[in-house]
């Protein structure tokens, strides 16, 4: 059996930044498991601008974004394997994975980085009643047909889903010459970015339509059309408010889910709210030496915030590894997300094992505007920061210091909550 | 005094940006958290441009298409044209990030560029 | 001149060609869709009744128990997924137990082994996840599930290797009556027989009424489903009905033999032969009423709804006859269900007519075996090495949530009466199944058969006909 310092389950984004980083601090046994023909995972056909801003100061498209990280990691030496897919993980760290040249086959890791990333939610997911014909497809797969392969999925196009990638999709069938009839977004807020709704709907005249659903699908063999309707404040469609539009294509941009079936296979414990693992300061998962980043752990918006963390998992891995770790006393404080605060990764901190700043991310659960977030130690308000808005499409983070967290030996709890102002 | 409402779109945070114009000529932008945001609103207002992505298709590629962008930002008005410019074009493989794959697109004098290495088959 | 023509491609005109090429016969098999199994059989329980419901002394009773008892055999011959996990009625008012009496001593008389009546205490024992108001059940050790899509598909496969034809996108239009038999009119030309099976589904009183003197009408019975992800699939682990009560007909809660959970049917009667949309109404009831017999299903879990359409006749009744006024014309027709179940014994039936009508012999060279697709996922680590080493495609995962590899889908393809469709592809290996529902694979799949096939990729089709998946190139029309 093979063996290496460091596994990494995926080559995109958050695997190659977890890789780079990894090396960078002393491992130089790694390697990388990819399923596609090339490194850099969806990042490939995401080929509009606006990524990069945060880590290169510039803005860069995906590929070219991608494109920088594949670069380090073939100059750092990193090996990967394409074309492969991981079957399973172990809870000892075994790794069996298979391709066409090698058949099946098992790398035993000292860690393991998870970076798997996450799928789309589907048409059957939402229940969303009607007939089955073609034309209908989750946003991500129009992208690729698209993007990667040159052909047009539709011409008349009927987009279900404010996520990003269903706005970026209905300017870029636009720009292929398709007609994008609508958006229609079943909570009264958008999922996605607002500089996605500017350039991507409101340049092209693209009505979008919250609180509105799909209510039936027509077509028994090519989609032919749909009906929208408003829904009331628990989702439910209010009779009377249908429309009807002539489409031969319905797109899905409803929501992200991160992949963790390979995770859960090795026993990591798994959160209900991000579908994610549940991890601690070090991005390290319920089994020592498992670490999560990226999509995998919670959906991200920005492709740098995932490069930053995974960033921070490829370290926390090197010195696992390495044997670097500080002593543990055991002593671990749990965060507390709640009155508006979905979720926060990391769930736990070990104050010693902790870096001098930790960055803690979450998700509020409606839109707040004027608000404060706010940060308890235990029951002690110790930071309040005001936000003109926030909203559950963009991922909130706050910084914690450990010196901060260590004049409070008797520290349980962090809590952190949306306050109105 | 004339005013105007704008989301940034300089960067994912998306400021809302308030733009004060008086006889055409802007007077004061708000709401922006940086002089990005400052140089968008007043833009916006004024002559509103952006990067317009696209692909071509590749032959002899690894891949079958190569992404493309406008190497800056393109008058709002031509990015159909811009698109237009790419329809039909076929390059072929390899295909390096940078290079040139329209020059002075629609006569904005931006250059459509590769986003994307493809390499040879 | 063909001896018998076989009007549909679902599990009923399958399974009657499958037992007619036992004999020496020239058989085709005219289906109008572009594959074997697009009707009725693709979408239903997937359940092997044990075979208690239907009255004492019916065709309905004694096929289905006859088609029970094949199936575990057939199963073993034609390489399909079959489970005997047994299935339970389960009765939630103290007041209907009288209801699971009668269902006990009819399943009793018509022949149906092991039945018993389960108590709360053993029920619960059983299925953890049972309702708090159950009482008692009827348990059927017999009852099953089958993979509904490859007892089709295999039937159909082995009667072709035995000699059957099978014409697809093939519709019949109109039949005459000739001197030696029958005149099919079909969209692709005139097609002579001796014989006619008419296993034509929720068409089969169209077919029917084109020769007979008494017409009698099918009416499409609508019937809503939800899927439920793999981790869901062992929230109960028998087939749990609901005995007819106070909440009406209940829906069945069931895992089926991929290890998904499956909730419906809905029975609605609709006019549209082809309406197998589903609808808000019919998904929230089956979401209602799964809970009256199996608490907290994971309804989040849903992958897929579907809705798939009984052919019901009015006497709710198997009709499998030759037509006294139409010698030689054979109506196999009002199979709703237990359609699936019975199959087996309805080809024997059917077969048995057929034979006595023409005088056929025994085909020496009948083989009644089938291999299925090889699934390297059952074979070992080394096996599975030495299989890729042979043919790559093996280690080559091409739908990431079932884990299906190319070699699946190329043998998918190119098996006979091999895959045409995503759908076809889908049918035969899973590869588009899971949780992702296609979103992952169907770009790849639809690479791969368009390369198997030689054919541009704008003309393959999700399932036969206008379903094209892309409908021209970036910037063709700006």
């Amino acid at each position: 059996m093979k063996a290496y310092d460091i596994v990494i389950i995926g080559g995109g984004p958050a695997g190659l930044a977890a890789a780079a980083s990894a090396r960078k601090n002393g491992v130089t046994s790694i390697l990388i498991l990819e399923r596609d023909k090339e490194l850099g995972g969806i990042l490939n056909q995401c080929i509009h601008n606006g990524f990069g801003l945060h880590t290169f100061k510039e803005e860069l498209t995906g590929p070219e974004y991608a494109a920088r990280f594949i670069e380090q990691v073939k100059e750092l030496g990193i090996e990967y394997q394409l074309n492969t897919m991981v079957m399973d993980i172990s809870h000892e760290k075994v790794v069996t994975a298979m391709n066409r040249e090698e058949g099946m086959f098992t790398v035993k890791a000292k860690a393991v980085i998870l970076a798997m990333g996450c799928r789309e939610r589907s048409r059957g997911a939402l229940n969303i009643p009607g007939y089955r014909p073609a034309g209908i497809y989750s946003a991500g797969t129009a992208q690729r047909l698209v993007n990667r392969e040159g052909f047009l999925p539709g011409r008349q196009v009927v987009i279900l889903g404010s996520g990003d990638i269903g706005l970026i999709m209905a300017r870029r069938m636009t720009f292929e010459g398709a007609k994008v009839k609508v958006v229609a977004e079943l909570m009264p807020y958008s999922g996605g970015l607002k500089r996605n709704i500017v350039q991507c709907l409101d340049d092209y005249g693209i009505p979008l339509k919250l609180s509105h659903t799909v209510v039936e699908i027509r077509g028994k063999e090519r989609l032919t059309g749909i009906t929208i309707a408003q829904v009331d404040g628990r989702g439910k469609p209010i009779p009377g408010t249908e429309e009807d539009y002539d489409c031969d294509t319905l797109l899905l941009s409803v929501g992200l889910i991160p992949e963790n079936e390979l995770s859960r296979g090795a026993g990591v414990a798994i959160s209900p709210v991000t579908s994610g693992p549940v991890v601690n300061e070090s991005l390290e998962t319920n089994i020592e030496g498992v670490f999560a980043c990226g999509n995998v752990l919670h959906v991200h918006d920005l492709v740098d915030f995932v490069s930053e963390e995974a960033g921070a998992a490829g370290k926390n891995a090197a010195s696992y590894v390495l044997g670097q770790r500080r002593e543990v006393s055991g002593r671990e404080i749990q965060m507390n997300p709640t009155e508006g605060v979905r979720y926060t990764v990391p769930s736990s901190i070990r104050p010693d094992q902790m870096e001098d700043k930790l960055t803690v991310r979450f998700r509020v659960g409606g839109v707040y505007k004027n608000c404060y977030i706010s940060v308890y130690f235990n029951d002690e308000r110790v930071m309040r920061r005001k936000r003109p808005v926030v909203a559950p499409g963009e991922m909130e983070e706050i910084k914690l210091e450990k010196a901060k967290l260590l004049e409070y030996p008797d520290l349980k709890t962090i809590t952190i909550k949306i306050e109105e102002a | 005094m004339e005013k105007r409402e704008l989301i940034c779109i300089g960067c994912p945070l998306g400021c809302p940006v308030t733009v004060s114009m008086e006889a055409g000529e802007v007077v004061k932008v708000e709401g922006n958290t940086c002089k990005r945001g400052d140089d968008y609103a007043r833009k916006e207002v004024t002559n509103p441009t952006r990067i317009v992505t696209s692909t071509v298709m590749v032959e002899g590629g690894m891949d079958v298409t190569v992404s493309v962008k406008t190497r800056s930002d393109v008058p709002k008005g031509k990015i159909f044209d811009c698109v237009k410019s790419l329809k039909g074009i076929v390059v072929e493989a390899p295909v390096k990030i940078g290079d040139v794959i329209v020059e002075n697109a629609a006569g904005t004098g931006v250059d459509i560029i590769a986003t994307a290495n493809v390499a040879a088959r | 001149m063909y001896d018998v023509v076989i009007i549909g491609a679902g599990v009923s005109g399958a399974a009657a060609a499958r037992e007619l090429s036992r004999y020496q016969v020239k058989a085709c098999v005219l289906e109008k869709e572009e594959d074997v199994c697009c009707g009725t059989s693709k979408a239903n329980s997937a359940i092997v009744h044990a075979g208690y419901d239907a009255a004492n002394g019916s065709l309905m009773a004694k096929l289905n128990v006859e088609g029970n008892k094949m199936m575990s055999r057939l199963s073993e011959e034609l390489d399909f997924e079959f489970i005997q996990n047994g299935s339970l009625v389960v009765c939630t008012d103290e007041e209907n137990r009288v209801g699971l009496e009668e269902l006990l001593d009819r399943g009793v008389k018509n022949g149906v082994e092991g039945l018993r009546i389960v108590e709360r205490e053993e029920l619960v024992s059983m299925e953890p996840n049972i309702s708090d108001e159950a009482v008692a059940a009827l348990y059927a050790p017999t009852g099953g599930i089958v993979c509904p899509f490859n007892l089709n598909i295999a039937l159909a496969e082995n009667a072709f290797m035995n000699g059957v034809e099978f014409c697809f996108n093939t519709k019949v239009e109109g039949i005459e009556r000739t001197e030696g038999g029958f005149r099919l009119k079909t969209n692709k030309g005139d097609v002579e027989t001796k014989c006619v099976v008419n296993a034509a589904g929720v068409y089969a009183d169209q077919i029917h009424n084109m020769v007979a003197d008494e017409p009698i009408t099918i009416i499409p019975r609508r019937g809503d489903y939800c899927l439920l992800d793999q981790t869901a699939g062992k929230h109960v682990t028998r087939t749990i009905f609901a005995l007819p009560g106070k909440y009406g007909k209940g829906v069945l809660i069931s895992p089926t033999v991929h290890g998904n959970l499956i909730v419906g049917p809905t029975a609605i009667d609709i006019e549209d032969k082809e309406g197998t949309n589903t609808t808000r109404a019919g998904l929230d009831e089956v979401i209602d009423k799964c809970a009256n017999t199996v608490k907290n299903v994971p309804m989040r879990q849903v992958i897929t709804s579907f809705a798939g359409l009984r052919a019901h006749e009015e006497g709710h009744e198997f009709i499998i006859k030759e037509l006294p006024e139409a010698p030689g014309f054979i109506d196999c027709a009002g199979i709703e269900s237990p359609g699936l179940s019975s199959s087996p014994a309805i080809g024997c039936m059917v077969a048995d007519i057929v034979k006595g009508i023409l005088d056929l012999k025994e085909n020496p060279d009948f083989v009644g075996t089938r291999k299925g697709i090889l699934k390297p996922g059952t074979l070992s680590m080394d096996e599975q090495n030495e299989l890729i080493k042979k043919q790559p495609a093996y280690g080559n995962i091409i739908c990431r949530c079932e884990m299906i590899t190319e070699g699946e889908i190329l043998d998918a393809i190119h098996r006979p009466l091999g895959a045409k469709s995503l759908d076809g592809v889908k049918r035969r290996t899973r590869a588009g199944m899971g949780r992702c529902q296609a979103g992952f694979c169907s770009p790849r799949t639809m690479e791969i058969l368009s390369r198997e096939l030689s054919l541009d990729r704008m003309e393959i089709t999700k399932c036969g006909g206008e379903s094209k998946i892309v409908v021209g190139t970036n910037k063709d029309k700006i």
